[in-house]
């Protein structure tokens, strides 16, 4: 008994003596008057290599270039998205960023319950009404979308053009109508160029788990490389790292999504179709600093700098200079206008 | 010994383990917190700040440990029996989905007399029936239920996961349509002071579950029965127990627990079934029985425990990664685990020595 009460005691000792150990550059809460923002991730979380990495990438450039303040916060659980918005929302932020479509229900009920706040939501779901069109979200919300679709149909284009084959592949995550958007793109885009390709479609499934499911997603690339496709282009979460490791097994290439996945298998990434989060996210922190923030849906695409494809250092080497003059061309094209990608099938 | 030592031994046994896992716990975090360069003290009183130091905070940890007491108790009950319900996760989901459906099919007028018990039942039958899959396997065939349960898992949350994103979700979205009637009012519908929180009255119904189980346990014959199985089963037996009736209907009401845990996110919440929502509150309550000493009281005070690290973590997300706070709870349980036989022996040693005197 004597021991046990010595070792209590013995570390509460130790801990009430730690408690007044303040390390040199330790946070201290700050006083809220300047550029506060806060960003709520995700379940997924930091260190995903896509959606939330790029949210926090746009983020610190605002801390960085406008002298934005930011807090993060990592929900554990369902019931903690509501309270991180809440949380930072309460402290008087100026503006309350949600990552993922899943915020879409607790922004829209922060942003009445916060009128004074601004709010913006990544990939934010805006319902439709009765009468078919976008109810728009509440005036202090802005809705940040992104047009897959323009980035999915250069990147068909550069896989026709480079494939040097009458067959591309795609391979989807979830069944789904969001995924749609990114086939349909691409089947544009391949079109666009090469108008007698087949485009071979393949979904790993039809619920979440096929956007993390690379033994299905490296099957699936086995099976189209064998008949003849070159490039696959995946539009699958990590389910993709399956079609990674089948371009390395066949010596054929494979087209990222959302970051540059150049990394993932360094020499058979022909490009990424990027989702520039970062830009949105920066965009929307700008606004607020130069006081013009308003709520309503952004659609980010190729004119906005959203999406687009990587062609950098590493990939030069595969993507001829004829194919991206080319590219280039088709870029411009739907900027100006004059074509239209379609967003579903 | 006198009876006064042996109560005095007792009390000891049982709390004195979580006391010595919460300083090392206590020390761990200081060190961690230091590691990444973060003063102790400030980390630590945001943490309390954020959670019992204003009304909101509390909701939302009475709101989390509303759902940890059900799957804690969940385990606890089957651990009683000599059984280990890993399954609180899959059963937990199962119920939220149960009440959820019942919600839904309800028409709407439904006044809540009837329509919340409806729900809660609802609840309480899809979870119990999930928890009967692992019981007849075990009463039948002996099939050993840590298996069947962990198993059980991936296919009821896949199942659910096909019925909700194939039939019965709102599209762009992971969840169902909002339930017609059985909503549960929050807590700030009668206090203000708990605007914006998830606390709900819920919270009640679970304590009475608590309760319930509690007097069940100690104080009725089936509650004996399901201890002395658990205890030595071939004793129990001997006895006149049938141990393969008491282990069904042990693992039925384990899952009959975890399932009302589900009412607390879909009837008290959102008000509809999130694919997903659970979260890993069914792993959790087994650490929350080990730590509550598989004791409907103690299960609910391990409850808020842990429901306090977990929105605390929110609450100092700024200064330190969440991380922190789930290596903290693997700390306290790891520390709980070894405390428990070492306090023993510790306490029997000052004992041995007291008695020649």
């Amino acid at each position: 008994m004597r021991k046990l009460s010595v070792f209590i005691g013995a570390l509460l000792a130790v801990h009430v003596a730690l408690l007044f150990v303040h390390p040199a550059g330790a946070a201290v809460p700050t006083v809220r008057d300047g550029l506060d923002i806060g960003v709520v991730f995700d379940l997924g979380g930091r260190g995903d290599k896509s959606f939330n990495d790029g949210a926090y990438i746009g983020a610190e450039r605002a801390a960085k270039q406008l002298g934005a303040r930011i807090r993060y916060v990592e929900p554990g659980e369902g019931s903690d998205r509501e309270a991180g918005l809440r949380l930072l929302a309460a402290e008087g932020m100026k503006l309350v960023i949600g990552v993922g479509f899943i915020f879409t229900d607790d922004l829209t009920a922060l942003a009445q319950e916060y009128p004074g706040v601004a709010f913006a939501g990544v990939d934010f779901a805006v319902t439709v009404g009765a009468d078919g069109n976008p109810e728009p979200p509440p005036n202090n919300l802005a809705a940040l979308k992104f047009r897959e679709e323009q980035g999915s149909f250069l990147v068909g284009a550069i896989a026709a053009l480079v494939g040097n084959s009458k067959k591309v592949g795609f391979v989807g995550g979830m069944d789904s109508p969001l995924i749609h958007k990114f086939e349909a793109g691409y089947r544009a885009g391949v079109k666009e160029v090469c108008p007698e390709c087949e485009v071979l479609v393949q979904y790993a499934g039809v619920t979440p788990d096929a956007f993390r499911n690379p033994g299905r997603g490296k099957e699936l690339a086995l099976s189209q490389y064998q008949q003849g496709v070159n490039v696959i282009y995946h539009a699958s979460g990590s389910t993709g790292l399956g079609v990674f490791e089948a371009a390395r097994t066949m010596n054929k290439l494979a087209i990222g999504v959302d970051a540059d996945q150049y990394h993932e298998a360094p020499g058979h990434v022909l490009t990424s179709m990027v989702k520039r989060v970062d830009n949105a996210v920066f965009d929307a922190i700008l606004r607020v600093k130069e006081h013009r923030f308003a709520g309503g849906i952004y659609n980010f695409g190729l004119a906005e700098d959203g999406v687009g494809y990587v062609y950098d250092e590493h990939n030069r080497a595969l993507i001829p200079d004829d194919v991206r003059a080319r590219v280039e061309a088709l870029k411009a094209e739907i900027i100006a206008g004059r074509i239209a990608v379609p967003s579903s099938r | 010994m006198t009876t006064n030592a042996r109560t005095r031994t007792l009390i000891e046994e049982s709390v004195l383990p979580p006391l010595v896992a919460l300083v090392v716990a206590l020390v761990a975090g200081d060190l961690l917190i230091m590691a990444y360069g973060q003063s102790p003290g400030v980390v630590w009183r945001t943490l309390l700040e954020g959670t019992w130091g204003n009304s909101y905070g509390f909701g939302q940890v009475l709101y989390k440990a509303t759902t940890l007491t059900c799957t804690g108790l969940a385990v606890a009950v089957g651990l009683r029996a000599g059984l280990f319900n890993i399954g609180a996760e899959g059963q937990l989901a199962a119920g939220g989905f149960g009440a959820g459906l019942a919600g839904l099919l309800l028409p709407g007028g439904t006044p809540a007399v009837i329509a919340i018990p409806v729900c809660v039942f609802a609840a309480v039958a899809a979870g119990g029936a999930v928890g009967s899959v692992p019981g007849i396997l075990r009463a039948r065939f002996g099939a050993h239920e840590v298996i069947v349960t962990i198993m059980l898992n991936f296919i009821v949350l896949a199942l659910l996961n096909y019925l909700v994103s194939a039939k019965l979700h709102v599209p762009e979205t992971l969840h169902t349509p909002e339930i017609h009637a059985g909503a549960v009012p929050r807590l700030s519908a009668a206090f203000a002071a708990f605007h914006g929180s998830a606390a709900n009255w819920t919270i009640v119904i679970v304590l009475l579950a608590a309760a319930l189980l509690w007097w069940f346990l100690f104080r009725t014959r089936a509650g004996y029965e399901l201890r002395a199985v658990g205890l030595q089963p071939a004793a129990a037996e001997y006895a006149g127990i049938r141990g393969g009736r008491v282990w069904f209907n042990a693992l039925v009401t384990s899952g009959a627990l975890a399932g009302l845990g589900g009412i607390n996110f879909v009837l008290g919440y959102k008000h509809y079934y999130e694919d997903g929502f659970t979260g890993g509150a069914g792993f959790l309550g087994i650490a929350v029985a080990l730590i509550g000493r598989n004791n409907p009281v103690g299960v609910v005070f391990a409850a808020l425990f842990f429901a306090t690290l977990s929105q605390g973590g929110l609450a100092i997300n700024a200064m330190v990664p969440k991380q922190i706070v789930e290596v903290l709870q693997g700390i306290v349980i790891i520390a709980v685990a070894a405390a428990v036989p070492e306090v023993r022996r510790l306490l029997r040693q000052s004992v041995s020595k007291r008695k020649p005197a």
